[in-house]
């Protein structure tokens, strides 16, 4: 095959590329033919973070004529741990802008266009509209599921990778040869099921990994040929090392892109994806001061820190009951139902979930939810301590 | 003899981070079973209220994946690998 490029948009490469590209022009498989293809191309990636950084980099690199980035975040310090492509001086400045210098002095030859926002059901089929390829490396489901649909209607190709911890997917969504983003993941988790990066940290070369992965899949789209991760996903555990790939078929019922779909526009994401809905407002919570307050009182609250070993050796909570998230159901029997009990976390987002798991594993006894976690007990109550 | 189930980076919270668990179970849904039976904390991670296989899990049977197998009636055979593998996003989750 011969690649998504049209030939009428090729030309010819200068000089000074036969120089830069000469180890992709010495490959049969790419070549000066190869190499036109990567110069007409158009590549947009949704998400300048931890997979983007290393697509962005290496497609610069490989001489993808425009490359397009997506991103409404700046650059945070707890950012440079594995996102490569900024420096420390980039600290709060946007990440497009601070991406695009870098990209401008790595490869002075290419286009770069910086979208500093977020992608919405709004603006995404206009500004994917005019890419050929989709490089997936956003960090939340709402964005997965619109890039995902977006790319289906539009018939783009959309190359996804995900991280968490040491954990890594990476495939090829094009829903004219293979599945889509839904026929993997019908529906997505309730929102605080899963502990985010921001909570449940995540390895920093994983990324570099996973993103790089993603530019080989975009390269080979573009030049053609190969065997490109359509129907195929492949994980990756970096602690193990391990990698698996697994067959991914398209579902005939899919409702974006099987036979008789159900929907054939983009959609309210946030609300598909239950955030802003009011599941929240059933658990009750305490803030820091009023939990300080009843505590000095001698009030019968028991204090459940539902965080991890190494997280509570970060920020010691004196006086809690230490049982990790993962084992609130199996260890139930251990609380004192006559005891008001006060959930304790990082940010006060697994604490809900604890609260209604143990609620539908039958706990009977009230529950407290510390709102904004051990975070906000470090701001407002004991500023000896470090929010982590 | 029994199967291999493969544990994903994000569940093993739930299984005192085990990432290889050998289990008896001839069936998928048998197999997950026993596996809820160990960690019942894992339990709403994997099923909804009815019982279903959530829209956000994948298990796969070897390469193949039970939703076009017949889903936990999938048969297991002896010293199978059967891995599960949840929807992650990467990067802060539920903004
Ligand atoms: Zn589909």
């Amino acid at each position: 095959m011969t690649g998504i490029i049209p030939d009428g948009r090729l030309a010819d490469l200068t000089r000074e590329e036969l120089v830069r590209y000469s180890r992709h022009l010495l490959l049969p498989e790419v070549g000066v033919e190869g190499q036109k293809r990567l110069k007409a191309s158009r590549v947009l990636i949704v998400g300048t973070g931890g997979l983007g950084a290393p697509l962005a980099l290496y497609l610069a690199a490989a001489g993808v004529g425009t490359l397009g980035l997506v991103d409404c975040d700046l650059v945070e310090a707890s950012n440079l741990q594995r996102q490569v492509i900024f420096g420390t001086r980039d600290l709060d400045r946007p990440k497009t802008a601070a991406a695009a210098d870098r990209l401008k002095a790595l490869n002075p030859g290419i286009t770069v266009n910086t979208y500093n926002m977020r992608l919405t059901s709004r603006n995404a089929l206009a500004v994917i509209g005019d890419y050929d390829v989709v490089a997936d490396g956003t960090d939340n489901y709402p964005s997965r599921y619109l890039v995902g649909d977006a790319c289906v209607f539009l018939k783009k190709p959309d190359v996804y990778a995900s991280i968490f911890q040491f954990e890594g997917q990476a495939t090829v969504f094009d829903a004219e040869r293979g599945p889509c983003y839904r026929c993997l993941y019908p529906s997505p988790p309730p929102p605080g099921l899963v502990p985010s990066c921001g909570e449940g940290g995540v390895m920093g070369v994983l990324p570099g990994i996973l993103g790089t992965i993603q530019a080989a899949e975009v390269i080979k789209l573009i030049v053609g040929g190969g065997r490109p991760l359509i129907g195929r996903l492949h994980i990756v555990d970096a602690w193990l090392m391990r990698t698996v790939d697994v067959k991914l078929d398209k579902n005939p019922d899919c409702p974006v892109c099987g036979k008789s779909p159900t929907i054939t526009e983009l959609v309210d994401y946030e609300q598909f994806c239950g955030l802003g809905d009011d599941r929240g407002e059933e658990v009750p919570s305490v803030t820091a001061g009023e939990l300080k307050s009843r505590l000095d009182a001698g009030d019968r609250v028991q204090v459940i820190d539902i965080r991890e070993p190494h997280e509570r050796s970060l920020f010691r909570f004196g006086g809690a009951v230490p049982v990790p998230f993962g084992q609130l159901v199996r260890r139930m029997d251990e609380f004192d139902p006559s005891a008001d009990l006060v959930f304790i976390c990082k940010i006060g987002q697994r604490s809900l979930y604890a609260i209604r798991a143990l609620r539908e594993a039958g706990y009977g006894g009230p529950m407290f939810n510390l709102k904004d976690g051990v975070n906000a007990w470090a701001r407002e109550v004991d500023p000896d301590l470090d929010a982590y | 003899m029994p199967a291999n189930l493969l544990v994903p980076t994000a569940l093993r919270g739930f299984t005192d981070r085990k990432a290889e668990i050998s289990l008896e179970g001839a069936t998928v849904g048998a197999l997950l079973e026993s596996l809820v039976s160990l960690y019942p904390d894992i339990r709403p991670h994997l099923f909804d209220e009815r019982g279903a296989l959530r829209g956000f899990i994948n298990v796969f049977v070897g390469e193949e994946n039970v939703r076009g197998t017949g889903g936990l009636d999938t048969p297991v055979a002896d010293g199978a690998s059967v891995m599960v593998v949840p929807a992650i996003a990467g990067g802060a989750f539920g903004r």
